[in-house]
């Protein structure tokens, strides 16, 4: 059975998708496929795309206010966080034109430090929950990692699936948990991590993509960045397909975040490309798309500068948080 | 849908040095045509003159011709596989080497994007001297017994689609079999042969085993009916195929041919359908749709045909067309006016029959031939733009209902040169790659190419493949005193 | 005065690196007259152990770039050898007693057949490989696959010729190869061994030990990660049944010793046969 999903009409309600596993996994499944090759000479026919000029100068400003700006490590203190919040602000002490990240992403219990860190600045707090990055812990300790990320004010919530039900076949449970996580969140924003390098297969990526959509994210994320391999051009040029075909069936939009080994300012317009030509322009905005990264930041600064000073720069001109 | 605008990207020209004029590369120098006649050779984008290029006539081919059979006696034929292929690989790296050079070179002959030359052509060119070159010294291993002979003097007509692509299909396995060539690049894509010439001299390739002699129709006229030729290779038209075909009748020379084509693309309802959806393109889009084996008969299950429709034609709105030594376009110039005038006539025809024309709305360049990327729906196996050839961006979408109907639709017509299927299902890739009468099958993928995989048609699509082993076969008599059938 | 020269340090070739043994030990190596002309590293059965975990890694490098690939990479390893021809003919010249004319002929040969063996590459799945007309609806295709790590005893008179004709075949058909050198006349394998790294031969598809055939060889012959052995270079009847009753207990592949062999002669396949495996395929044909 295929879904064909190109209009309102033919898209059964979520009630109805989801009345049981069953006719949620006949859902997913009849989703169409993906060929891994194709969609790996697609992604790689995107790379070669040349951003010069002008344009790499808009793809780096663009690139820069997309930016998660994370530090999700057991040794974060108040002190890092409130170093990376500071560098947040003011990217690039030489050049005050520099725009500002989107966000800065922490653990759940170091919220309230970079709350009070950005006060004023415009840029969004947004805390991993969920028993990042696994995800196995029970419910009621999730549902109260993500309760307590919001009363500490987070704005964005990063949650992870449960992939050991998602590969189990258990998609019902996944779903379930996204929607008591998204009620939990109150006025924040979710992101749905898929942990896309444990689901392997782009089919998989794609299924998941649907389900959280299904399930009320309002963003969904390749990885945790804790697992290998984590993002890669194929796998967001996947969800970007799904969140266009998204689109098309319902009327609704949700943006796409991908996190992990993205670190130079050529992956970075590599991925800008990808929006652009995939998904479309409506999603070149951190409202609709941002990188989760920590490294690349200093590597578009440098690239910036170099547009700016005619020369190349290097680590002693970019800051280190 | 309005994209991020991405600035200029061009290559630069510098990297190539094109002379004013160029002779015919004859015994191993380049020589004045005999009577000094002499046409130029334009960029197709921009209708700027290139250089001017000679006319061989037939003293010039006698000259080729003679300069190919006094190397292959003297030098060619005496040489063993092993040496052969020594300066058959030397080739393969010298191409390497200067593949920007060439690929710019490329772009700026035919019209086709930078990119397709620098990703596509170029390191295909390479590769099948670098493949070939490993055959040289394994002759008894084709399966022709374990002395196979060449056939000799090779005579051998390119097309313009694949200028240099199409040339080393032709020259690798010649060589490495042990033949020695006279080839005419066609009219409108001269400038990589002569390339290759230059390129043959620093490998320091004996003189006369490769010749080049530029010209129209009438030097390929010449050439074929040169009665020294031992074999001839021929890729273009089914009609100068016909004419060929019809010319070695009675005589000791054979050829093989590869000709045209109008490929079913075959989409089923459980298609993986982004990557059909680039398939389609990467069928009938990539270099302007001039390719034989293109896909230009999508033939779509009935019940996704409105979704296939849609995603092509949003994939089609984000397709760049301009200046093809813009390192971001994908569809480049027609390459003549000739040909520009071939597809405009057929796409009014089309109209004409009753088919929905759609066209992606692109800005085309004043200067140059152009053509925006068109797809007709509503066209019937009876319409004559599902029947003819068009060689250009120019897509007929029909329907089926089941395979078996697929199956006919694609079997009906009188090519036979490729086809592609589209499905999640293993079992009916095979059922119908059993049953396509097409020499090549592509399953969930589209115009690849290798130089280890045989490509050739059956039908009016021509015969003898060339690539992989049974390809190099076409260039060798079995050492049976009887040759084996083609 | 005369300048001294740089003399060379010999090591073994291990995971794209040249280590020294890690036993210390060293043994000398002399011309054909006797004359001192280096010390060798001696390898140990720990070096053994390390160069197998080493060509293990190197074999999913190797077997998985394509064909076309291992092609061009192995004809670089000819270009190098090339590059450094004179070397090979002094040391082949040095060490077998040969005049350098005769040398240079086998160092000739040499190098145009590891280019033999480099253009096999992408052919023998055409060669050797088959769709069978099985009676049924059913598509089936056998293909030849590497076999792994292949573990190769070199001929032990014939220092670069010999050595070649071991070890360029189970490169070419995507093995790696642990090698342990001709213990008496191992330089121009250490010479070898310096092309291959700076070849784009990926890290552990080939690694060369050099020491004592009786001490190594049973070490590798008796390793259950070695898919094959090569006993080429073992002459003594004695030692071969030895290593092939060891190769029995994991049913490694062995080819043996054949001493009526001509290394001097255009090879056939059996030397690419010999490490490849096939693979057959069914698949139902139906819609």
């Amino acid at each position: 059975m295929v879904a064909t999903v190109n209009s309102h009409r033919d898209m059964p309600s979520v009630a109805e998708i989801t009345r049981t596993n069953a006719d949620l996994r006949a859902f997913l499944h009849g989703l169409p496929g993906v060929d891994h090759v194709g969609a790996d000479a697609r992604a790689a026919e995107l790379a070669t795309r040349s951003i010069k000029a002008a344009s790499k100068g808009r793809a780096i400003d663009l690139a820069i206010s997309m930016i998660d700006l994370t530090t999700l490590e057991g040794q974060d203190t108040p002190g890092k966080v409130r170093a990376l919040c500071a560098k947040a602000r003011q990217p690039d002490p030489s050049d005050p034109t520099t725009p500002r990240v989107a966000a800065v992403c922490v653990y759940g219990d170091l919220v309230g430090v970079a709350v009070d860190a950005l006060a004023g600045s415009g840029i969004n707090v947004a805390a991993v929950a969920t028993a990042f990055p696994s995800g196995r812990a029970s419910r009621d300790v999730k549902l109260a990692d993500t309760t307590d990320a919001v009363a500490a004010g987070a704005d964005e919530i990063d949650m992870v699936i449960d992939r050991g039900a998602f590969l189990s076949g258990r998609y019902l449970d996944v779903f379930d948990e996204i929607v008591a996580t998204k009620a939990a969140c109150g006025d924040a924003h979710l992101k749905v991590i898929l942990e896309t390098g444990e689901l392997a297969t782009y089919d998989n990526v794609r299924r998941a993509s649907w389900l959280a959509m299904l399930a009320g994210a309002d963003f969904i994320k390749t990885s945790t960045g804790k697992v290998a391999p984590a993002a890669t051009r194929p796998v967001t040029m996947v969800m970007l397909q799904a969140v266009r075909d998204y689109r098309e069936a319902t009327g609704l939009m949700v943006g796409v975040k991908p996190a992990g080994g993205i670190k130079t300012t050529k992956d970075a317009i590599r991925y800008i490309v990808l929006v652009n030509e995939v998904a479309g322009i409506d999603w070149l905005c951190p409202e609709w798309f941002r990188f989760g990264a920590s490294s690349l930041l200093n590597d578009l600064l440098l690239q910036r500068q170099k547009l700016r000073t005619g020369h190349y720069s290097g680590p002693d001109y970019v800051t280190i948080d | 849908m309005a994209l991020f605008e991405y600035s200029p990207a061009p290559e630069s020209r510098s990297v190539v040095d094109i002379a004013e004029s160029y002779g015919l590369f004859i015994g191993g120098e380049f020589v004045e045509p005999t009577d000094g006649r002499r046409f130029t050779t334009i960029s197709p984008s921009s209708e700027e003159v290139l250089s001017e290029v000679a006319e061989a006539g037939q003293l010039d081919i006698d000259a080729a011709v003679q300069a190919a059979r006094s190397a292959y006696s003297r030098t060619w034929s005496r040489m063993s596989g092993r040496e052969r292929g020594k300066y058959l690989f030397r080739i393969a790296r010298i191409i390497a080497e200067r593949s920007r050079e060439l690929a710019v070179l490329e772009t700026l002959d035919n019209g086709k994007p930078i990119r397709e030359t620098r990703d596509v052509d170029i390191p295909l060119v390479a590769a099948h001297f670098f493949y070939h070159a490993g055959w040289a010294d394994k002759l008894g291993y084709v399966g022709l017994g374990p002395n196979p002979r060449p056939h000799g003097v090779a005579a051998q007509i390119i097309p313009w689609n694949f200028p240099l692509l199409m040339l080393a299909w032709k020259v690798a396995p010649a060589l490495a079999a042990g033949n020695t060539v006279v080839l005419k690049p066609a009219e409108t894509t001269p400038l990589t042969a002569l390339a290759f010439a230059e390129i043959c001299q620093q490998a320091d390739l004996p003189a006369g085993v490769v010749n080049i002699v530029t010209g129209g129709g009438e030097t390929g006229r010449l050439l074929v009916e040169s009665s020294d030729v031992d074999k001839i290779a021929f890729t273009g038209s089914t009609e100068v195929g016909r004419l060929i075909a019809r010319s070695v009748a009675g005589r000791p020379t054979r050829a093989t041919l590869e000709l045209g084509g109008k490929a079913a693309n075959i989409i089923f309802d459980d298609a993986p359908i982004d990557q059909a959806i680039e398939g389609i393109v990467r069928g009938v889009f990539f270099n302007q749709g001039h390719v034989c084996c293109a896909g230009t008969r999508l033939l779509v299950q009935e019940s996704i045909e409105a979704e296939v429709v849609d995603a092509l034609k949003r994939r089609l709105a984000t397709l760049r067309l301009g200046d093809p030594m813009d390192k971001n376009t994908d569809i480049g110039a027609i390459n003549s006016a000739v040909q520009l005038a071939r597809i405009r006539e057929m796409s009014d025809v089309g109209e004409a029959e009753g088919a929905t024309r759609w066209s992606a709305a692109c800005t085309l360049p004043d200067r140059g031939f152009w053509f925006p990327p068109t797809v007709f729906t509503d066209v019937a196996q009876t319409h004559r733009i599902a029947r003819e050839e068009i060689f250009g961006p120019v897509l007929s979408v029909l329907t089926f209902r089941t395979p078996e109907e697929a199956l006919a639709k694609a079997n009906n017509t009188p090519y036979g040169l490729s086809a592609g299927v589209w499905t999640e299902k293993g079992s009916r890739i095979l059922w119908m790659a059993q049953h396509l009468r097409a020499g090549v099958v592509w399953a969930n993928t589209f115009n690849h190419f290798d130089p280890s995989s045989p490509f050739g048609g059956y039908k009016e699509s021509g015969y003898g493949r060339e690539g992989g082993r049974h390809g190099l076969a076409a260039y060798l008599v079995a050492d049976e005193t009887t040759e084996v059938a083609r | 005065m005369p300048r001294e020269q740089i003399r060379k340090t010999y090591k073994l070739y291990v995971g794209g690196s040249f280590p020294r043994s890690e036993s210390g030990r060293s043994y000398p190596v002399t011309d054909a007259s006797g004359r001192f002309v280096a010390n060798a590293a001696q390898a140990s059965r720990k070096d053994v152990r390390d160069a197998v975990v080493a060509a293990r890694a190197g074999f999913t490098r190797w077997s998985s770039a394509t064909a076309y690939n291992r092609g061009q990479v192995l004809y670089r390893v000819a270009e190098v050898m090339e590059g450094r021809r004179d070397q090979f003919v002094a040391e082949v010249a040095s060490g077998e007693g040969l005049a350098r004319r005769q040398a240079g002929a086998l160092v000739d040969e040499s190098i145009d057949r590891w280019v033999w063996y480099a253009g096999w590459t992408d052919k023998l799945a055409q060669v050797h490989g088959a769709a069978n007309p099985v009676a049924g609806p059913f598509f089936n295709f056998s293909v030849p696959e590497p076999t792994g790590v292949v573990g190769v005893v070199a001929p032990t008179r014939s220092s670069l010729l010999g050595l070649v004709s071991v070890l360029a075949p189970v490169l070419a058909t995507g093995c790696s190869a642990v090698v342990l050198a001709s213990e008496t006349l191992p330089v121009p394998a250490i010479t070898l061994s310096e092309v291959l790294a700076t070849s784009d031969v990926p890290a552990g598809a080939a690694n060369v030990l050099t020491g004592s055939t009786a001490e190594l060889a049973p070490w590798l012959a008796s390793h259950a990660d070695v898919n094959a052995i090569d006993l080429t270079g073992v002459e003594d009847p004695a030692l071969a049944t030895e290593l092939e009753r060891a190769a029995a207990e994991t049913l490694t592949r062995v080819r043996r010793h054949d001493p009526g062999e001509d290394l001097a002669a255009e090879p056939g396949l059996s030397r690419l046969l010999g490490v490849l495996e096939v693979k057959t395929v069914w698949h139902p044909v139906g819609t």
